[in-house]
């Protein structure tokens, strides 16, 4: 009689502990984004939380470098988070593909997203949408205000501006030109080819024909960027070869630099560096007057494991996480990474109000490798990376880098074969 | 007539160990061996036979890199084989001399760097030797000899030499430790018998002590081999899974790290990964057989 009592008392706290957990679900969050843990502790998910009682949302973020790795051993284990944070392009669509991310094309807050924004997870077809875009990153130039006012230089506008500032810097000694190293490799590939590349193959325009094969990589416009890369070396600090990228962001934060080839996502980092002011300005055009293009490239997006145990709920964070509300919290708390949302966010930071500001003035477009491009072997973005490097150090022309990618490419990619 | 009996407690004290090493070292091996005779193609995995393997040696894309990758972990080993152990050999001898003092502090000095993580080897070497924070360029500064400074680890036909010298520097306590170890167990009678034919200093060592630690020599070259056909970490640690510059320092473990698991917009290939491990462990298998049956069972032994 007693053991049964004890049973039916450790069935009902069972069943009892059961309708707890069906209450308050938890979503976890897969993310490569470590260095904003405190952001989503601290703004993003108590304002979620507040307006959805019964879910809790937990950020367990790995090292970037480890993510997609990490990622993918987790989702075939099954032991992935629910939400997922999206890498853009083929190591999300090729999620979406194995059925790790669910389809999202029919969300509601997908409506919130222009094309272009919605492209970086898309099909090819643009059938399926299977992540909600977060957030773009913008590239350029910072400068060290400073520095500028000291030298008496002015923003330059023109590529030849651009190298006259370098020159004046460099002649007058006490600031290093450009704060770049190419240990790492990929600072010369992103914000060096990636940065300035867009002006001479019109963004979007040479973009699209890459890809549909009607350009090659061979071609002045793509071959050319190299050339200019290939004059930025006399302006790098002495021993750029095995300058990290580490060492680049301390070389200006602490002053030793007057110009730093940047992507956006530093403008949080520098603001609680550097003690001068800084400013930035977007790349310089051929001759005045030409049409700028810039990079404001498509860099993370949320989606969900196909796999969750709570659809329903995950569901609920995504469409909030489309709304204007997230992006206007997320905008301002990250500066520098810039919500993709129609609806304008107003930024408080000045020098994220500049970045923001091209995308008025300019023409958009994304990295050139990363949509479709860099799906075979060799991979076209790793390749390109190298391709930059040479450049700088001059261990290869711009005619052979052009002609070795390619080779490369068409390789692989039927379009070009 | 007489039963044999099974000796069942054999059995019960092998099981533990039996069973830990086949589920954490045999199966994984023989299903990374299987996991390179396939291929993922449209969502399913294929039987493709040696097809990896025919890609891995013969198609240009795949072969350059490997072909760069196994002749740079040759010349990994090299560096290892002639600075490494010469110079345990050499520290080994001088620690072993009797008058020599302080011994114990020099021998746990040479020593501390092996019980180091890669990483923070890696990571203070980078420090050392970058040419805005490092000590290295102004340690030459001082000594006249700034124009020998380069940045080696961004340049192409340094940084390979420089990582393996750094790995060196962080091991040469493993041949050091073997050698004296060996040094020591050699029997004083024999040394003394020397010295009374008149062989003494450097002509016992030469003569006396080095055939007496030849095998431990030899264990150590085995032990250098499969070390660096298998290292990975510090080349990670300080130059990231590209190996850069321009694959220069791109070794069979970071090509096969890279190709695994993927790197940036590179999508991981399992099988092809697979196959890299597997080319790995053939290479390995036949160094160390050689070393097994060309010349451990050819080394003379003295009985001591």
């Amino acid at each position: 009689m007693t053991t049964k009592t004890l049973k039916l008392a450790l069935l009902g706290t069972a069943l009892a502990a059961g309708a707890v957990q069906a209450q308050d679900v938890t979503l976890t969050i897969e993310s490569w984004r470590n260095d904003d843990l405190t952001l989503w502790q601290d703004q993003i998910i108590p304002a979620f939380e507040a307006e959805h009682p019964g879910i809790k949302v937990s950020f367990t973020p790995s090292a970037p470098t480890e993510y997609n790795a990490a990622l993918n051993s987790k989702l075939e284990a099954g032991s992935a988070g629910d939400l997922i944070t999206c890498r853009p392009f083929d190591a999300s669509l090729a999620l979406y593909e194995a059925g790790h991310l669910a389809d999202l094309s029919d969300m509601e807050a997908m409506g919130n997203f222009s094309d272009v924004a919605k492209s970086a997870w898309q099909t090819d077809d643009g059938a399926a949408t299977f992540c909600v875009p977060m957030a773009s990153v913008i590239h350029g130039f910072i400068y060290n205000k400073d520095a500028f006012a000291e030298l008496g230089l002015d923003v330059p506008q023109t590529e030849d501006d651009f190298f006259a500032v370098l020159d004046a810097i460099k002649e007058d000694g006490l600031y290093i030109p450009l704060a770049m190293g190419t240990n790492d490799q990929w600072e010369a590939a992103t914000m060096g080819y990636n940065n300035i590349g867009p002006n001479y193959w019109k963004g979007e325009e040479g973009r699209r024909a890459l890809i549909a094969g009607e350009q090659k990589l061979t071609d002045a416009q793509w071959v050319a960027p190299y050339a200019t890369l290939a004059r930025w070396a006399d302006y790098m600090g002495l021993g750029y070869e095995a300058q990290t990228y580490p060492d680049s962001q301390n070389l200006f934060t602490l002053g030793r630099a007057a110009i730093y080839p940047a992507g956006s996502w530093e403008i949080s980092g520098f603001n609680a560096l550097a003690e001068f002011e800084m400013g930035a300005f977007k790349p310089p055009v051929q001759a005045a007057g030409d049409t700028c293009y810039i990079s404001d490239h498509t860099d993370i997006g949320i989606g969900m494991n196909a796999a969750t145990a709570h659809p329903e709920a995950a569901k609920a964070f995504l469409a909030w996480v489309g709304s204007p509300e997230f992006a206007t919290i997320f905008g301002n708390a990250l500066p520098g990474f810039f919500p993709l949302s129609n609806t304008p966010v107003e930024l408080d930071d000045p020098l994220a109000k500049e970045f923001a500001s091209w995308r008025g003035e300019c023409e958009s477009t994304i990295r050139s490798t990363y949509q479709i491009l860099s799906r075979g072997t060799p991979n076209l973005e790793n390749e390109t990376w190298g391709a930059s490097v040479a450049a700088i150090k001059g261990t290869a022309t711009p005619e052979e880098l052009g002609a070795r990618l390619q080779d490369g490419l068409a390789s692989w990619y039927a379009p070009h074969q | 007539m007489q039963i044999r009996r099974v000796r069942w407690h054999i059995v019960v004290f092998l099981a533990p160990a039996v069973l830990v090493y086949t589920t954490v070292m045999i199966f994984p091996l023989f299903n990374t061996l299987r996991l390179a005779l396939y291929s993922r193609i449209e969502q399913e995995r294929v039987f493709v036979g040696l097809d990896n393997f025919r890609r891995l040696f013969l198609d240009p894309v795949w072969a350059d890199q490997f072909w760069n990758a196994l002749g740079n972990n040759f010349w990994f080993f090299l560096i290892h084989m002639v600075v490494q152990n010469p110079i345990g050999i050499a520290l080994a001898a001088l620690l072993s001399h009797p008058r020599l003092r302080f011994a114990a502090l020099y021998r746990s000095a040479i020593f501390i760097p092996t019980i180091l993580s890669f990483v923070i080897v890696g990571f203070a070497w980078k420090l050392i030797l970058s040419p805005i924070w490092g000590i290295a360029p102004s340690m030459l500064d001082a000594v006249g000899l700034r124009a020998l400074f380069a940045p080696w680890l961004g340049k192409e036909e340094y940084a390979l030499t420089t990582l393996a010298l750094i790995s060196v520097w962080q091991f040469v306590g493993i041949p050091m430790m073997l050698i004296y170890a060996a040094l020591l167990s050699i029997p004083e009678e024999i040394l003394e018998a020397g010295e009374v034919d008149g062989i003494t200093g450097l002509a016992a060592f030469w003569k006396i002590k080095l055939p007496l630690i030849l095998p431990s020599i030899g264990i150590i070259s085995i032990l250098t081999f499969v070390g660096n056909f298998n290292a990975f970490d510090l080349i990670y640690a300080a130059q990231g899974a590209l190996a850069g510059p321009d694959f220069s320092t791109d070794i069979l473990g970071t090509f096969m790290y890279r190709t695994f698991f993927g790197f940036q917009l590179q999508l991981g290939d399992p099988h092809m990964g697979s196959a890299i491990a597997g080319a790995m462990f053939a290479i390995i298998l036949v160094g160390v057989c050689f070393y097994l049956f060309g010349i451990q069972t050819r080394m003379r032994r003295y009985q001591l």
